[in-house]
């Protein structure tokens, strides 16, 4: 088949399906949000590294392709999604392929009275719901292109509600699966996650996918922490290796609320993470823990944004990255504290252990203090594995690759022990064994 | 069972050790005196193969085998340990998980079975008993947060469980106050026997009141300057290490 319209913008193509007359799931207010996200993609293009904010990170290889949304591979079996699962009893279990809910794959087990969970699509065509009020008030795209693609293009994906008081002890996981055909697919999952007043909940995304073809993952979570809700949001990144990710959570917290995000990052060849809250009342809290673990040529850039607008809120910021062959890890860390937010505590830091001499690691604090009763610090490390500490270890009877295996290992646990959730936590320490017997030379295996 | 002949070694490119010979047979202590800055930490490393040290002459032979061309980890498994003077702190790593992962790699190394975790942790209070350490300090990472005594007492403690053919203990007895020092020359009588050796590397006479030497040497400038009994020790005590940096040079000509 010849595709002579090449020339057509597949993203154009689709945004006019969606915004269509007489369109299902196209609401008015919806179609109005699209649109004037659609002409700012539009206005803004891709951004290149001519942008500070994209200074370490090439999207030329997004910008260049003509990625095509709805075209699907090969529909994984309930065994090849498995290993990506929780072991954990989930509340529910969505699995999104190539961007689309599947009902087939999914589990929602009876919810407790005050949770929604269903995809974003149903909530749209529900009466009455709560997702109009919410969805797209808080991602803003005025300087974030991919933002405001995802939300030009938003269709489908997780809405997460959980009322009043409500607390639900279960985990809900979220698996996004991409099928990768052969011709470049791209998919825009995009999340609401909304914990009222005093609710508690834990939230999993998995983003994963085939290897062997490039694909494109747009995605954007919303998570909305009301007054002393309390929220757990892990991502796992465990994408094809010739993905492209592109990620934006964006948090909104009031106050004495308590959120804490967790990026790990395994997968994907080019990954941005942009990671951010509004710290909007007073005696919020906020938690980033990263960790990226990279190979081979493998690009990972974690952007966090930490926005201290009301005082006495606290802010941590740890990631950590093991940068192998010819790896790039990035760390920026923006933390704005406003004129009103007297008596913050923002803590960030950013080590990065580099395994071979062609990995790299750039590490860019950025602080912009407009009151003057706060406490910042943040640090930065970049080094090699200790050699004396590898002495040591070797000197008890522990050959080099085990004594590095430790130490590369002891470097992550810190991050690792802070997961809450056991299966996810011996996922992530299987992940990291299994990538440093990958990482093993030839001829020092033992 | 330990032949040193005419080792030299360098760090970042100075020589330090300018011809070193000592043997020690199974069963003998000996001890190695000698002024800051000698050389003794750079021969007890250079012994157990640390790679920051470069050797640039000469032999070691322990049991007939070339040491040297052993890497540490296979020097260990053979039976060698270093007690290091400044014991490394290794955050996120309990000692209790490490030192497992030692002793397999022993066994492993000597064709026995791996131990179990009942097996092991029988093994380790044991020990840990023998040389007085809180046990609850093995789930701890390594040496993290340890005062000075618990550092030199874990690394005892490795000793206990690790039973090495030839111990080094690079100044175990710095700093310890009289009970520490009294449990950590138990834990090395403890180990003394015929099929073992142990070298005592120490600035301060009090420690052989408790481990008594077969033989001192006094390291001075990178070359054994004087051997002896243990005697020698008591009279470096009341000499000073002066007395012999003059005599060297009648040594060293002599050699
Ligand atoms: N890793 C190193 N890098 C650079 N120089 C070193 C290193 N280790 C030892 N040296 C140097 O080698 C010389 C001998 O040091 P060594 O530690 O062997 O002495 P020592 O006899 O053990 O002293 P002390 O009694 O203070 O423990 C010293 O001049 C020291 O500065
Ligand atoms: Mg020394």
């Amino acid at each position: 088949m010849l595709a002579t319209t090449q020339e057509t913008n597949a993203y154009d193509t689709h945004h006019n399906a969606l915004t269509g007359d007489g369109v299902r799931g196209n609401p008015d207010w919806l179609c109005s949000i699209r649109k004037a996200a659609f002409a700012r993609f539009n206005e803004l293009g891709f951004p290149t590294t001519r942008h500070e904010e994209w200074q370490y990170t090439n999207v030329a290889p997004i910008a260049r392709e003509q990625f095509r949304i709805g075209v699907a591979g090969i529909v994984p079996t309930a065994d090849e999604l498995s290993t990506f699962s929780l072991e954990e009893d989930c509340a529910a279990r969505l699995v999104f392929i190539d961007g689309r809910f599947s009902t087939v794959h999914s589990a929602v087990a009876s919810l407790p009275d005050g949770v929604t969970v269903c995809s974003l699509a149903e909530a749209i065509v529900t009466d009455g719901s709560p997702v109009a009020s919410f969805l797209a008030k808080h991602a803003t795209y005025e300087d974030q292109a991919f933002t405001a693609l995802n939300t030009a293009l938003l269709e489908d994906g997780a809405f997460v509600h959980v009322r009043k008081g409500t607390v639900l002890e279960r985990p809900i996981h979220l698996l996004y699966w991409s099928t990768a055909p052969e011709e470049l697919a791209a998919s825009l999952p995009r999340n609401l996650i909304v914990a009222e007043e005093s609710s508690q909940l834990t939230v999993v995304e998995t983003y994963a996918g085939a290897n062997g073809s490039s694909y494109f993952t747009n995605t954007v979570t919303e998570l909305i922490a009301q007054d002393n809700a309390v929220v757990d949001h892990y991502k796992i990144n465990r994408e094809g290796d010739r993905a492209q990710h592109i990620g934006h959570l964006q948090v909104h917290q009031t106050r004495d609320s308590n959120v804490t995000a967790h990026a790990m990052t395994f997968g994907g060849s080019l990954v941005r993470n942009d990671i951010g809250t509004v710290l909007d009342g007073e005696g919020g809290e906020c938690t980033f823990n990263g960790l990226y673990m990279l190979k081979g040529s493998q690009h990972v850039d974690n952007h966090l944004l930490v926005d201290h607008a009301k005082p006495r809120c606290d802010s941590r910021e740890i990631f950590k990255g093991i940068l192998d062959d010819s790896s790039r890890g990035v760390f920026t860390g923006r933390i704005i504290v406003r004129k009103d937010a007297q008596k913050t505590d923002g803590k960030q830091t950013n080590q990065n252990l580099l395994l071979s001499d062609d990995a790299k690691a750039d590490s860019k604090p950025q602080l912009e203090i407009f009151a003057d009763d706060v406490k910042c610090t943040h640090g930065a490390t970049i080094g090699q594995v200790d050699s004396d500490a590898m002495f040591y270890l070797q000197s008890r009877g522990l050959c080099k690759e085990a004594a590095r295996n430790l130490l590369v290992y002891a470097f992550a646990s810190d991050c690792v022990s802070r997961v809450r959730i056991d299966s996810l936590r011996s996922q992530i320490e299987t992940l990291l064994f299994d990538r440093l017997l990958e990482g093993q030379r030839p001829g020092e295996a033992t | 069972m330990l032949e040193v002949r005419n080792l030299h070694a360098r760090v970042e490119g100075q020589e330090i050790l300018k011809g070193i010979n000592l043997t020690v047979n199974a069963g003998e202590v000996h001890s190695i005196m000698g002024p800051n800055g000698s050389g003794k930490s750079t021969l007890a490393n250079v012994l157990a193969g640390n790679e920051a040290y470069e050797v640039t002459g000469g032999e070691v032979c322990m049991d007939g085998k070339d040491l040297l061309d052993m890497s540490a980890d296979v020097r260990a498994c053979e039976g060698v340990f270093l007690a290091f003077q400044y014991p490394v702190e290794i955050p996120g790593v309990t000692t209790s998980y490490f030192l497992k992962a030692a002793l397999n790699a022993r066994r492993k190394h000597r064709g026995q079975e791996e131990l179990d975790a009942m097996d092991f942790l029988k093994i380790v209070k044991e020990k840990a008993k023998l040389v007085d350490l809180d046990a609850r300090l093995l789930n701890r990472a390594i040496n993290e947060g340890f005062s000075g005594g618990e550092k030199k007492r874990n690394e005892i403690f490795q000793m206990a469980v690790l039973e090495p053919t030839l111990a080094i203990l690079d100044e175990t007895d710095s700093g310890l106050d009289i009970d520490a020092l009294k449990i950590v020359a138990g834990g090395v009588n403890k180990l003394r026997s015929k099929d073992r050796a142990v070298i005592v590397v120490t600035h301060y006479q009090r420690l052989l009141d408790y481990i008594v030497p077969d033989f001192v040497h006094v390291l001075v400038d990178g070359r054994i300057a004087k051997s002896g009994g243990k005697e020698l020790a008591l009279e470096l005590e009341n000499k000073g290490y002066s007395w012999v940096a003059d005599h060297s040079a009648e040594t060293a000509t002599s050699a």
